[in-house]
């Protein structure tokens, strides 16, 4: 990952060149050969999209469609760097607390109306607009936009949210707190343009093929909900141009070895590796079988409070565990997808992020292991005072698998016995919200390309730190990042101080492992969040 | 698979049931003479003491991983005298034969305490209702019929995600449903045995309901039940799969066949098709050796039917 | 015969309250929200979305408005997971794909369940027989969650000859594998069905004493025997179609063919209450519907039947 967010981070004024690679549509952008006739996508859904709404929408696959059929302030680029969208440009001034894009004026929407800033004001404002009742409301809260809050709870009209447009083509946004990566987080489905009038005629039922305007360079064309949907090349678009995927189908399969079959059979472009399966393909089908790192990172939750078994209060046994764990055999051996083991938090892939040494990282798992057994006896448990643990996980093969063999490491080296429960989804956030566990699976991904979106969540305020681990230290630290030009260093310390108290257990970083077939061009490999557009997208001749 | 099967069964004459012990030792002799049954009793015997003794033959526990198979189980983990994995490993290096075993307790175990309470409930229900009749008959029937219309698999896939999976749940849930059609058989049956001159007269002489009902009536209805309790038994591994295929059957480390066979299922065009076949092996033996048993104790109950 | 269908009808009513208090009840336990992630959400985002979906309000009182929606509008209420639909949306485009490949389903069985039970029933102890025994056995034994990617794997990838899944408003390519894995089991059972009972039926006294008068055995099969042997068939027939819109759960997902079963399951993992209560709802109905249906052809076949 190069820096680029850095760069905005120091110079806060920025121009950003409209038009960064223009194709000339019938020839191959790299080589410049003829393209084939059939420039069609098609790509495996796990599940239906939940909702084509922007301002509703809280799902990953569904942010895929919204990408296409939607283009906001901003976008990403193939390195996940910001790129223009419907902004040519934008300031940051106030100490990072006032936002003006400036909004290229030959931006359309599908049915030829122009895209301008009064779009944006009424998204934004529908964002938070409790009669919305958006699930996601909470990022525009995040992004600390003036009232925001206070509207969400009801307590001001949508109307007197921080937004406003300048004249038809300048957006002005003021935050209540400095925020650098302001302009990162427009790049999200919730910061989406949409069309007034349409919403206002068609009700709920706007986002339906033949109702939907969109200002992206898709629209949608056919949707039939668990089956596929199908998006078309937008004419109106400003920079149509330059699109070459004529028309982009998302399929819903959700066995993923079904979608396996279906992908060899060449039904689809693009889908996932069944789990366990990537060195086999990668054998079979070198050209097609990727593995791309992926802003996420899977850890074992340790519960803090009162209500976890007494032992886990030990920093020793915390460290036992967490050491005893032989993360290389859970990565190359059971997941097989070029994931890497992990004993920090940040991913290490997140820009401007560069993973610190973590002293137990760099023993050998045999040390580790002398180490670990040294400190559960030191503690007072072993074969002859063995500790039982429970570990929840919610339904899932891989979470099934990764539990079941850290059991038997902790039980073989430690003498712990785990007791491994699983739950469905929604029960298992229950359960682990009440901290009804002693060890806990969980995954947690950036939201944007930086290191608080992880190390936050370890702060005592956190919603979503479930072990409620608490340090004075981890607070003050992050507190004071937001305003520090170079944060790196204090994310340095919070990493160090949350691998002396263990505060969770860390296991891999993310990578994203899916099959693309070998004429698909295009792909985003370097964004690390994944954010893949359409447009960018080519069938080449080979 | 098929998870709605009724079963039919023809009621053995009632009043040859109440001749005696010769009917029994007709219904004996009838029963040996049908190879098939023999050959299923012979096979479930032979499933049923594998899946007791299998694990103390294997040098591997059910849930400990073989971590030199672990990560290459494709080429290291396939069935092989010398790494004593007989019937090779799943995808964790865990030893399929003892699995098996494992699986094979726990389905049977869902198959016989399943179809016992649905039985003992079914002919308790069915038993009361037939020999008050009347009003307490109808009521107690309509019941019965509401309870049919209710769409119990999906209920029960609801009441599994809900209270996270248990096997008492599905032992509960599975029961609730399978008595329904054993009510009815029961009370029907008991509807002709109340009107017998002997059942009569012990009503007569102040005879309590309960003392008819266990002595004179429940005796009497003893072979549909057992024809109907052996046939349920395989509807309920039937059940039990489906489940485990949704992810809501029992808990790791354990395992059932219908699960073992599930993740056997999704492995199948990965080369390690072992894992699917042996589970499947001892699943469809077990069905259909409850099949077949089922139908020969229907023949030598039925003593109508001389056909064969 | 009219009070007893309106005997059946009334029932209707109180089991299908019976059920949407039930499933209700059940939810309204449920550990867990529709609308909780990952990311816990901020309590008043929660508010707000729990205040339009009507679930701030007392048990009773969303039972009751459910209830009246129902009863005057028809209305199921809007989905929670799929926010841009709502639950009458979801049944109108998903059910008819269930039916459709689930009637086929159907069909299919009860024939070609019935022709394989008499040939072996006709046939009995011969190789014919054995081999119908085997095959509804084995059919009978096969989970279709082993057959449905076994079907894939041969005609899709190997073959070549049909689609691995879809739907696109129910052509023949995309409904056969549906159909077929949807199908065998329910046409073994209908085979062993048919089978004893058909044997039964020929070793009746009328059928023997039609043969002893020398009527030729092919008139005797198919004029006096199959109807009676028919009957515990027809009794099985409300259960098969019922198991059709069950099995639903697994076809939609080896097939994507978007039919109710996937909704089902996915509403239930989500806690998308109205979505459940929707499915069940309309499931009880037509379980009640088909039992009702079974009776009155039992009713029509069988002249000891009196209502």
């Amino acid at each position: 990952m190069k820096l680029k967010i850095a760069t905005i981070l120091i110079v806060p004024v920025l121009i950003l060149s409209g038009g960064s690679m223009v194709h000339a549509a019938a020839s191959d952008p790299v080589t410049g050969e003829p393209l084939p006739d059939n420039q069609t996508f098609t790509y495996r859904l796990l599940d239906e999209v939940p909702t084509l709404d922007p301002q509703l929408n809280e799902d990953s696959a569904g942010f895929d469609v919204l990408r296409d059929l939607f283009e906001g302030l901003l976008t990403q680029d193939s390195e996940g760097s910001l790129a223009p969208g419907v902004a040519e440009r934008f300031t940051g001034t106030d100490l990072n607390r006032t936002w003006t894009f400036h909004l290229r004026e030959n931006a359309k929407w599908s049915n030829g109306d122009p895209v301008t800033a009064g779009d944006f004001v009424y998204a934004w404002r529908r964002a938070v607009d409790p009669a919305t009742a958006s699930p996601y409301a909470w990022y525009v809260e995040l992004s600390t936009i003036v009232n925001a809050s206070k509207i969400i709870a009801g307590e001001k009209p949508p109307s007197e949210l921080g937004v406003k447009a300048l004249d038809d083509y300048t957006l002005e946004v003021r935050l209540e707190k400095p925020l650098p990566y302001f302009p990162e987080m427009t790049t999200y489905a919730t910061f989406f343009p949409v069309h007034r009038p349409t919403i206002e005629t068609h009700g709920p039922g706007w986002t339906r093929p033949g109702n939907l305007v969109s200002n992206g360079a898709y629209v949608l064309t056919e949707h039939v909900p668990n089956e596929y949907h199908s998006r078309q090349r937008n004419p109106m678009y400003w920079n149509n141009q330059a699109t070459i995927i004529e028309k982009v189908t998302g399929k819903v399969i959700n066995d993923e070895n079904q979608a396996l079959t279906r992908y060899l059979a060449g039904e689809l472009d693009r889908t996932a590796v069944p789990a366990g399966q990537y060195p086999n393909l990668k054998d079979q089908y070198p050209g097609e079988t990727t593995s791309a790192p992926l802003l996420c990172t899977y850890y074992f939750i340790i519960n803090h409070t009162g209500s976890a078994h007494p032992a886990l209060a030990d920093v020793r046994v915390r460290k036992a565990l967490s050491w005893s764990l032989d993360r290389d055999i859970l990565v190359n051996s059971v997941l097989k997808g070029g994931q890497y083991p992990a004993y920090n938090f940040t991913h290490r892939a997140t820009a401007g992020f560069e993973t610190p040494v973590i002293a137990y990282g760099t023993l050998t798992q045999a040390e580790r292991d002398h180490e670990a057994r040294r400190l559960i006896a030191e503690a007072g448990y072993g074969d002859d005072a063995p500790l039982n643990l429970k570990l929840i996980y919610n339904t899932s093969e891989s979470h099934k698998q990764i539990a079941t063999v850290a059991a038997q490491m902790w039980k073989q080296k430690l003498g712990v016995e785990i007791e491994l429960v699983n739950y469905e989804w929604k029960t298992y956030l229950d359960i682990r919200d009440n901290q009804q566990f002693d060890l806990a699976r969980a995954g947690w991904c950036g939201d944007y390309n930086e290191a608080s979106t992880f190390l936050d969540l370890l702060t005592s305020t956190s919603g979503a730190n479930d072990g409620r681990y608490s340090n004075a230290q981890v607070d003050s630290l992050m507190r004071e990042s937001k305003t520090l030009a170079d944060p790196k260093p204090s994310y340095y310390k919070v990493e160090t101080i949350i691998a002396d108290d263990m505060a969770i257990i860390p296991i891999y970083h993310y990578t994203s492992v899916f099959m693309l077939k070998s004429d698909i061009k295009g792909w985003p490999y370097g964004n690390v969040q994944q954010n893949w557009y359409s447009k960018d997208l080519w069938r080449s001749a080979n | 698979m098929n998870l709605t099967t009724r079963i039919r069964i023809d009621a053995p004459d009632v009043s040859a049931g109440v001749t005696g012990r010769s009917l029994w030792q007709d219904a004996r002799t009838r029963f040996f003479r049908n190879r098939a049954s023999v050959a299923s009793l012979l096979a479930l015997l032979l499933v049923g003491l594998f899946a007791v003794a299998a694990p103390w033959l294997s040098i591997w526990s059910y849930q400990a991983i073989d971590w030199t198979v672990l990560g290459n189980v494709q080429a290291a983990g396939s069935p092989s005298f010398t790494t004593g994995h007989w019937f090779g490993t799943d995808e964790l290096g865990r030893d399929l034969f003892v699995r098996t075993a494992m699986g094979a307790r726990v389905s049977l175990m869902v198959g016989i305490i399943g179809a016992l309470i649905a039985v003992v409930v079914g002919t308790l229900y069915g038993t009361v209702a037939g020999y008050f009749g009347g009003r307490i008959d109808s009521v107690m029937m309509r019941i019965v019929d509401i309870l049919m219309s209710i769409p119990y698999m999906f209920v029960l896939i609801l009441m599994l995600v809900v209270f996270g999976r248990s096997i008492i749940l599905l032992f509960v849930a599975i029961g609730l449903v399978s008595w329904l059609d054993m009510a009815r058989i029961v009370r029907g049956q008991t509807l002709n045995i109340r009107n017998l001159e002997f059942v009569e007269n012990a009503v007569i002489m102040g005879v309590s309901p309960a003392a008819v009902i266990l002595r004179h009536i429940i005796p009497n209805l003893l072979g549909i039940a057992i024809v109907y309790a052996t046939l349920l038994v395989p509807n309920m591994i039937i059940y039990e799969s489906f489940i485990s295929f949704l992810g809501l059957g029992v808990q790791e480390p354990d395992t059932s066949l219908g699960a073992l066979i599930s993740g056997g299922a999704s492995q199948m065009q990965y080369g390690t098709l072992w894992q699917l076949a042996f589970p499947l092996f001892f699943f469809i033996v077990t069905l259909s050796g409850f099949f077949f048993l089922g139908d020969g104790l229907r023949d030598a109950l039925d003593p109508k039917d001389s056909g064969r | 015969m009219a009070s007893f269908i309106l005997r059946r009808v009334l029932v209707a009513v109180p089991t299908i309250l019976i059920l949407i208090v039930f499933s209700f009840l059940l939810m309204y336990a449920a550990p867990g929200s529709p609308f909780v992630g990952e990311r816990p959400l901020p309590p008043e985002v929660l508010a707000n979305i729990e205040a339009r979906y009507g679930l701030d309000r007392p048990f009773f009182q969303q039972v009751f408005n459910y209830i009246r929606g129902i009863v005057t509008d028809f209305d199921f209420g809007p989905s929670f997971i799929y926010k841009d639909r709502t639950v009458n949306d979801i049944i109108a485009q998903g059910f008819p794909v269930t039916l459709t490949y689930g009637f086929l389903a159907f069909v299919v069985s009860v024939v070609a369940g019935t022709l394989l039970g008499v040939t072996a029933a006709v046939h009995q102890n011969s190789w014919l027989d054995y081999l119908a025994v085997g095959v509804s056995i084995g059919a009978q034994v096969l989970p279709n969650f082993v057959m449905a990617p076994i079907l894939v794997l041969v005609f899709t990838l190997w073959l070549g000859w049909l689609p691995g899944g879809g739907w696109q408003g129910g052509q023949l390519p995309y409904l056969i594998m549906p159909v077929i894995a949807l199908s065998t089991s329910f046409m073994a059972s209908i085979a062993r069905i048919t089978r004893s009972s058909m044997l039964e039926t020929l070793n009746s006294d009328f059928i023997l004493t039609a043969r002893a008068k020398g009527l030729p055995r092919r008139r005797v099969i198919l004029g006096h025997a199959l109807k009676p042997a028919m009957l515990p068939v027809i009794s099985y027939l409300s259960p098969t179609f019922v198991g059709m819109i069950t099995g639903s759960v697994v076809i939609d997902m080896y097939f994507s063919t978007g039919g109710i079963g996937q909704y089902f399951v996915n509403a239930a993992i989500n806690r998308d209450y109205s979505l459940i209560m929707g499915i069940t709802i309309l499931a009880g109905a037509l379980t009640v519907l088909f039992n009702l249906l079974a009776d009155v052809a039992y009713a029509l076949i069988d002249p000891r039947i009196r209502y």
